[in-house]
């Protein structure tokens, strides 16, 4: 199996205050990581480095195999996306044409948008339940629908690696489970995934890999069965977990 | 968004009514010019009095300003993309107040017209590079500190202007009051600024993809592979440049920057491969329209076309924004 995405040595921070130190990571072809740790652990500012849009302090990303700076950005587009933790609308614009954006890499400089590029777009707004609303003005949704829409923005891009920072925000119930459920189709298609997650269940349930952030520099990644346990947990949020299994045999960790 | 097909129609129909209202410009005025003077005047050239009207004194008149009403309508709708601000205008970043303080500190001497464009110039320039080295400073190029540098500097430069026409002798303040409102009738050579206004369209169009992601925020057009800082001096640089050469070919005339790309975008919607050439065709005949009433409405008592651009945007902006439907088609 070739790694799509592989650290060695990384050392991130955020003025000062380390997020990852010595970080020797792979994510492979059709593997869901879940990213976990505190508020203010550096989870968005990891995705963001590993993205390309900041620079590590020290350490090596590679991407695809190749370094990722030395990959130009139109390129890098076609292999990794990122899900924003906020979407800006200053402007006035439809549900379609914002989903459109999403296939900006796909296009030559000189080149409109065409009839295959919007059955893309289409069929991302279908598996995110907005197809009815395309021709909607984005200023008009909910932020839940926004949501959405990000991400059937970052489906029509169709990057081999997504980045999601904290997808499941403003979503329902309902939602959630729709898009874990969706991004897990999107890993068994060769897709890599990497979440940032809130709730250890839904990591326990969807992801086959988890990478802890402990706050300090220190972390922990490994198979979900290996790595996602009560005691590391605890230790993570600072906060005792009790881990519980339901009928099914699904783990589920609650605070004590 | 817009098929290439429906973009070329929306641009055909633009250009057309370019054309009519150059032509409007030719035929109005004291002189009594026929529509079917025009081709043999712009033509072969006879030498009869149309002839020399139109090619002596309106038709630099009308390219000047048609060229400079599309420099501030397309400077004006980069600078909307660039500050990610709908308030944002080509003067926003203090240029204009710069050439003013040049252009009005040559009026004071006494200089010639020739050195009043060139201090305006100079003006502009000073001010464009003066906003765009410091807040570029420490190397985090936001726009919050862009836009308030830029509008430090511009109230500096207001400060100046004021002090400058408080101290003028009364025999120079009309020209100068006319000069800060914009007027198209000092235009002596308007061929530059409409060859600029040609090569900045053909220079901004291949971004104009990017630009669109650019308006969607920094963070979005990176991911999707955008060299934003790149993009961003490119824009400011386009921008500046187009809104420098406007103000020293026919003053600081307000309104068609800001105004134009909200018209367009209301009409044609956001997407600049669209909006930017519409926008440059649209301000430009909106400003040879407003020129032509400002030298024939009271002739031959002459306007500041300035005046006139505002007279009519703001009840037709007004009319628009009121009727415009919560979602576009």
């Amino acid at each position: 199996m070739s790694a799509l995405l592989t650290t060695s040595g990384l050392r991130i921070s955020i003025a000062g205050h380390p997020v990852c130190d010595a970080l020797d990571w792979q994510v492979v072809r059709g593997q869901h990581w879940a990213v976990l740790g505190r508020n203010g652990a550096g989870k968005s500012t990891l995705l963001h480095t590993l993205a390309g849009l900041r620079h590590a302090d020290q350490g090596r990303i590679l991407m695809d195999g190749e370094s990722l700076d030395a990959i130009p950005p139109r390129d890098l587009a076609r292999i990794r996306g990122i899900l924003p933790q906020r979407q800006l609308d200053p402007f006035a614009s439809t549900v379609l044409e914002t989903v459109l954006v999403g296939r900006h890499p796909h296009l030559g400089r000189w080149d409109w948008e065409s009839a295959e590029d919007r059955r893309i777009a289409l069929a991302a707004l279908e598996e995110t339940g907005l197809k009815d609303l395309a021709q909607r003005d984005v200023l008009t949704l909910s932020g839940g629908e926004r949501q959405r829409l990000a991400i059937a923005q970052l489906l029509a891009q169709q990057p081999r690696l997504m980045l999601l920072d904290e997808p499941l925000t403003h979503l329902d119930l309902n939602h959630q489970v729709a898009l874990m459920d969706l991004m897990r189709r999107q890993a068994g298609s060769g897709t890599a995934v990497v979440s940032v997650l809130h709730d250890p269940g839904f990591a326990a349930r969807y992801c086959d890999h988890v990478l802890l952030l402990f706050g300090t520099g220190t972390w922990l990644a490994g198979p979900t069965a290996e790595v996602l346990t009560a005691t590391n947990l605890s230790c993570l949020y600072g906060h005792t977990l009790h881990e519980l299994t339901d009928a099914g045999g699904q783990r589920w960790f609650v605070p004590a | 968004m817009p098929s290439r097909r429906r973009a070329l129609a929306v641009l055909l129909a633009l250009a057309l009514l370019a054309g009519v209202s150059v032509a409007v410009a030719l035929v109005a005025g004291s002189i009594p010019v026929t529509f079917a003077d025009l081709l043999p005047a712009l033509g072969s050239g006879s030498d009869s009095t149309a002839t020399e009207v139109i090619r002596g004194l309106r038709l630099p008149r009308a390219v000047g300003a048609f060229a400079c009403g599309g420099l501030l309508a397309l400077a004006g709708a980069l600078m909307q993309v660039l500050l990610r601000n709908p308030l944002a205008d080509p003067y926003v970043l203090g240029i204009s107040g710069g050439a003013a303080v040049g252009a009005l500190a040559a009026m004071l001497a006494g200089l010639a017209l020739a050195f009043v464009n060139l201090f305006a110039f100079a003006g502009a320039f000073t001010a464009m590079a003066l906003v765009f080295g410091l807040a570029h400073g420490d190397n985090s190029w936001t726009r919050t500190r862009l836009l308030l540098t830029g509008v430090i500097i511009a109230a500096g430069c207001g400060a100046v202007v004021a002090l400058i026409l408080s101290i003028a002798p009364e025999t120079r303040l009309r020209g100068m009051l006319f000069w800060l409102m914009g007027d198209a009738g000092q235009i002596s050579n308007p061929w530059p600024a409409l060859a600029l206004l040609v090569a900045g369209i053909a220079a901004a169009l291949p971004f104009a993809r990017e630009l669109n992601l650019l308006s969607r925020g920094d963070t979005l057009a990176q991911s999707l592979g955008v060299s934003v800082p790149r993009i961003k001096r490119i824009v400011y640089a386009l921008a500046s440049l187009f809104t420098a050469v406007a103000v020293t070919t026919a003053g600081s005339i307000g309104f068609i920057g800001l105004v134009v790309p909200h018209l367009m975008r209301m009409a044609v919607g956001n997407d600049q491969r669209l909006l930017l050439p519409a926008s440059a065709l649209a301000g430009g005949s909106l400003l040879v329209l407003a020129d032509t009433l400002a030298r024939t409405l009271v002739a031959p008592q002459q306007l500041p076309v300035g005046v006139l651009t505002a007279l009519l945007g703001v009840p037709v902006f007004l009319f628009l924004l009121g009727r415009q439907p919560g979602g576009r088609s």
